[in-house]
């Protein structure tokens, strides 16, 4: 891929972690987290997208960025505080800026209007007059003033060889200079050229610049002539290694502007007094300006005075008063212009390489024999060290993870379950020999058989994952289907990183989006209702995850107005879904609501409804081996659960044989076995079965014919049925011929091998190599009970 | 030999894009992701040009010029920092703390060659 491209990649990449990171730290700010180290990183995330923005010239999203940047920036230092609206309003910005970096990885459109409106709330945010000053007034925040975003592409400016530009050769440079005065007289005919004095103050070489590399990129200017006055060095044993006592003064041929002259110093043009001025032009006023404002340039403007400098023959041929003097103070160039009788003397005896060696050298030795700044007490740095280690190994301990191929576990995955099968079948056969269960055959198997368990569940352990990634979705879209129907909503999450298997993570962002939102359309009052029912005007919806019993379980629950019993009941008989005589318990009243062709809701409206009511959410909850329930209280909310299976890759089942089958009932289905008495086993119209358990009649349901192993029923009497009870919360009873015991079983899809079969969910490969079918006790249940509601009812009357 | 550079950027993009700029223009480059690690990687191999960001986790660019400047070993190291031309108060906050130069984002890959340049013999 072009580099450019693959850089750009990674940008959006970033982004997404960086968008991830900014809306978690602005709902912890929504939760009052006012500490400044989340606010910094929310606003190092905008920060960063606005920073890779403007590498790719993406002006949309830079121009919104910097807007909400400089709110944020705001609130960093203070001047605006955390309110529960102001974190509102920026968590609508982050979604904004959301569908900007959305459009630009696209190349789409953004909602203009959205983008308007969000900008003008933001401004709000800040007052008026700060606003101004920070130039995101009037403009619609359309343009970010100081920012030049005239980005220059990389990879053109990659072909300049920047880097390969001729070395310039410092002491050659230098030798052209040693004749004396060389460097001073102006030849007459000559091009347009300038003079620059450079004399760099201790500062300058504190900061590791040096002034061979500042003349080296003026040599790359034009043709220069340097000459070095070392006036003002001391005495060896005077010399300090903390101090600056070189001038340079160039003449530079050519005709360059002073701009580009004045870049070239641009690191350092503070920490120095620089003149640039063109050949035969005064220096002294500029030289004056320039010294004017720093106290620490006292000892230079004296060595200035001192100095028999080379520029002091130039000054000499100015013969009138600088006119631009007035302004100046006096100090500067009334000594210059004292020493300008003064003979100039000669540098040429010295050796003006060496001197730039001994320059650099100086500059270097002055770095490191300065002493550590005043505020680093050897303790408290000692502890700011060990301070940082620790927190490296802090975060190279938490980051040691690895990024595979999902095929290639998926692979392992399939290896191992084959691994499972074989030690299942050795173990089988070994056992079948005849083998003593004490020999060392058996008791090498028994090992096999406990660490081919255990790498199963540790291979299962690098498919799961957190639910945060499905999670962290959600705060966006109840704002939104907030603001939609105008409802005030608080979301509180629970449990995000509760592990689950990838495959199940994948297939959990569509149930838990509807549930979500016939949450806020449906269960929450609006604002005025909750207000009058004694109510927070803002309602809470609670998204929760947790383990149990092996499954995983994601809890929906919203504190608004609970389910309405009578009017759920006066529909379900409307759209006859039940006799209007039937006699339900409340929670049989409010599992109506997952019955095909309900709909509570007036009119389906856009947010919950799309036109899918909740036996949609229920089938596809169910094909996953899931089930959801609801439990409500009138005035104070509803709570939906919904459970699914950790894994879609293993399952815990009972092996029965059926009509001489071998089949398995996932045991999350299963409720308890017992054997049939004949006197308790009834006939609903000389056909259906039923059977009494414990004062309750459940559809008796014979496995061997209702899969079609076989026509005639088996006599209750003679087999074992297994109560099941679906994920609707239906039950039946399965009547098998026996019980073979239970087994972890590998699940091979028959869709993929075969073809789908009503009433078997998938199959899987026993330990005897045979194939068994995995009972899909949803679908046979569903399927005795389309006659059940006639039988149920006419038990409860 | 080719000089050493060490960038120090959080942002996995900033660091890609001087990477690319940096490797073309002959240049070796080691990198870091916030200051704390900066300083760690400079201790352990030194860098001929250290260029870091201002806004970091754990310890952000003004950390890491004061950290090289009081490391005796390294406080003659010259150091860019990345900056926005919206962002004075944060030059001059870095050259007080002895950054030697600076560059502005978004930067064409010739300013930011020229600025190395411009430090580093």
């Amino acid at each position: 891929m072009d580099p450019f491209e693959s850089i750009k990649a990674t940008f959006f990449q970033e982004c997404d972690e960086l968008l991830t990171d900014m809306e978690s730290g602005l709902l912890a700010m929504e939760q009052g987290d006012d500490d400044s180290e989340t606010i910094n990183a929310v606003f190092r995330a905008v920060h960063s997208v606005k920073g890779g923005a403007g590498a790719f010239g993406l002006e949309e999203l830079i121009r919104f960025a910097h807007v909400f940047e400089t709110v944020l920036d705001e609130m960093r230092s203070g001047r605006l505080p955390l309110t529960d609206e102001v974190a509102k309003v920026l968590l609508r910005a982050s979604d904004v800026l959301a569908d900007h970096v959305a459009a630009a990885r696209s190349g789409g459109g953004v909602d203009e209007g959205r983008t308007v409106g969000m900008i003008a709330d933001l401004q709000a945010l800040i007052d008026q007059d700060r606003a101004a000053e920070l130039g995101l007034n009037d403009h619609g925040g359309a343009d970010a003033p100081d920012e030049d975003f005239g980005f220059v592409p990389v990879l053109l400016s990659l072909d300049e060889p920047a880097a390969e530009a001729p070395e310039v050769d410092i002491a050659a440079l230098m030798a052209a200079s040693a004749e004396p005065s060389a460097g001073v007289d102006p030849a007459p005919d000559a091009a347009p050229s300038w003079m620059v004095t450079f004399r760099p103050r201790a500062e300058m070489y504190a900061k590791a610049n040096e002034s061979a590399l500042v003349l080296r990129e003026l040599a790359r200017l034009g043709e220069v002539e340097v000459s070095l006055d070392t006036g003002a060095v001391p005495p060896l044993d005077q010399l300090s290694a903390e101090m600056a006592y070189l001038t340079w003064t160039i003449r530079l041929a050519g005709d360059k502007s002073e701009a580009e002259i004045r870049e070239v110093f641009e690191f350092v043009e503070d920490d120095c007094d620089l003149t640039v001025v063109r050949d035969g032009e005064t220096a002294a006023a500029e030289g004056a300006e320039t010294s004017t404002d720093d106290d620490a340039s006292a000892s230079a403007v004296e060595a200035a005075a001192a100095a028999p400098l080379d520029l002091d023959a130039l000054l000499a041929r100015v013969s009138a008063p600088a006119p631009a003097l007035e302004s100046a103070p006096p100090a500067a160039p009334a000594p210059a212009a004292a020493a300008a009788p003064a003979p100039a003397p000669a540098p040429a005896s010295l050796d003006v390489a060496g001197l730039i060696a001994l320059a650099e050298k100086a500059s270097q030795d002055h770095a490191q024999a300065q002493t550590a700044p005043p505020k680093a007490d050897p303790k408290a740095d000692q502890k700011e060290k060990a301070e940082a280690r620790a927190g490296s190994g802090a975060a190279t301990a938490a980051t040691p993870t690895i990024r595979v191929d999902l095929d290639r576990v998926d692979r392992l995955i399939n290896a191992v379950g084959e691994l499972v099968i074989q030690q299942a079948m050795l173990s089988q056969r070994v056992f079948e020999s005849g083998l003593a269960r004490s020999s060392d055959v058996a008791l090498g198997l028994e090992d096999l058989e406990l660490l081919t368990r255990e790498i199963q569940d540790s291979v299962m352990a690098i498919r799961a994952q957190p639910v945060k990634s499905v999670f962290q979705r959600m705060p966006r879209l109840v704002r939104e289907v907030a603001d939609m129907v105008g409802k005030k909503v608080r979301l509180v999450m629970d449990g995000e990183n509760t592990e689950v298997d990838k495959t199940v993570i994948e297939r959990l962002a569509d149930p838990i989006t509807h549930m979500l939102r016939n949450a806020i359309d449906h269960g929450l009052e609006t604002p005025e209702e909750r207000e009058a029912g004694g109510k927070g005007v803002e309602g809470t919806v609670r998204l929760a995850a947790l383990h149990r019993g092996g499954r995983i379980v994601i809890e929906v629950q919203d504190d608004g107005r609970g389910i309405n019993r009578p009017r759920v009941r006066g529909i379900a008989v409307t759209k006859g879904l039940i006799a209007e005589d039937a006699v339900l318990s409340d929670d049989e009243i409010d599992n109506l609501i997952f019955l095909p062709g309900f709909s509570t809701a007036d009119v389906v409206s856009d947010i919950s409804g799309r036109g899918v009511g909740m036996d949609v959410v229920k089938r596809s909850i169910q094909a996953l081996g899931g089930r959801i329930s609801i439990t409500s209280e009138p005035g104070k909310g509803s709570k939906f659960s919904m459970s699914l299976p950790l894994t879609l890759a293993v399952l815990d089942g009972m092996v029965v044989s059926a009509a001489d089958q071998t089949l398995v009932a996932p045991l999350s289905n299963i409720v308890e076995s017992l054997t049939p008495r004949a006197e308790d086993v009834h006939l609903i119209g000389g056909r259906d079965a039923v059977i009494c358990i414990r004062d309750t009649f459940v559809p008796l349901i014979d496995v061997g014919v209702a899969l079609g192993f076989r026509d005639t029923p088996l006599p209750p009497a003679s087999g074992v049925a297994v109560l099941v009870e679906s994920e609707g919360g239906g039950k039946a009873a399965l009547l098998v011929e026996a019980i073979q015991g239970q087994r972890q079983v590998v699940i091979k899809s028959l869709e993929a091998n075969y073809q789908h079969i009503h009433g078997v969910a998938a199959a899987t490969i026993l330990g005897d190599g045979r194939v068994a079918l995995i009972l899909d006790v949803d679908a046979l249940v569903t399927t005795s009970r389309r006659k059940a509601p006639r039988i149920e009812k006419r038990m409860a009357v | 030999m080719s000089k050493t550079v060490l960038t120090i950027d959080d942002s996995r993009t900033m660091r890609e894009m001087l990477n690319m700029a940096l490797v073309q223009a002959g240049y070796r480059v080691i990198q870091a992701v916030d200051g704390v690690e900066g300083l760690e990687v400079l201790r352990a191999q030194g860098a001929d040009v250290v260029i870091t960001d201002i806004n970091m986790p754990r310890m952000d660019g003004f950390g890491v010029i004061e950290g090289v400047r009081a490391d005796p070993a390294h406080r003659a190291t010259p150091i860019l920092v990345l900056t926005t031309e919206s962002d004075a108060t944060k030059k001059e906050r870095a050259r007080a703390a002895g950054a030697t130069g600076w560059i502005v984002k978004p930067f064409n890959p010739t300013k930011l060659v020229d600025a190395i340049r411009r430090v580093a013999a």
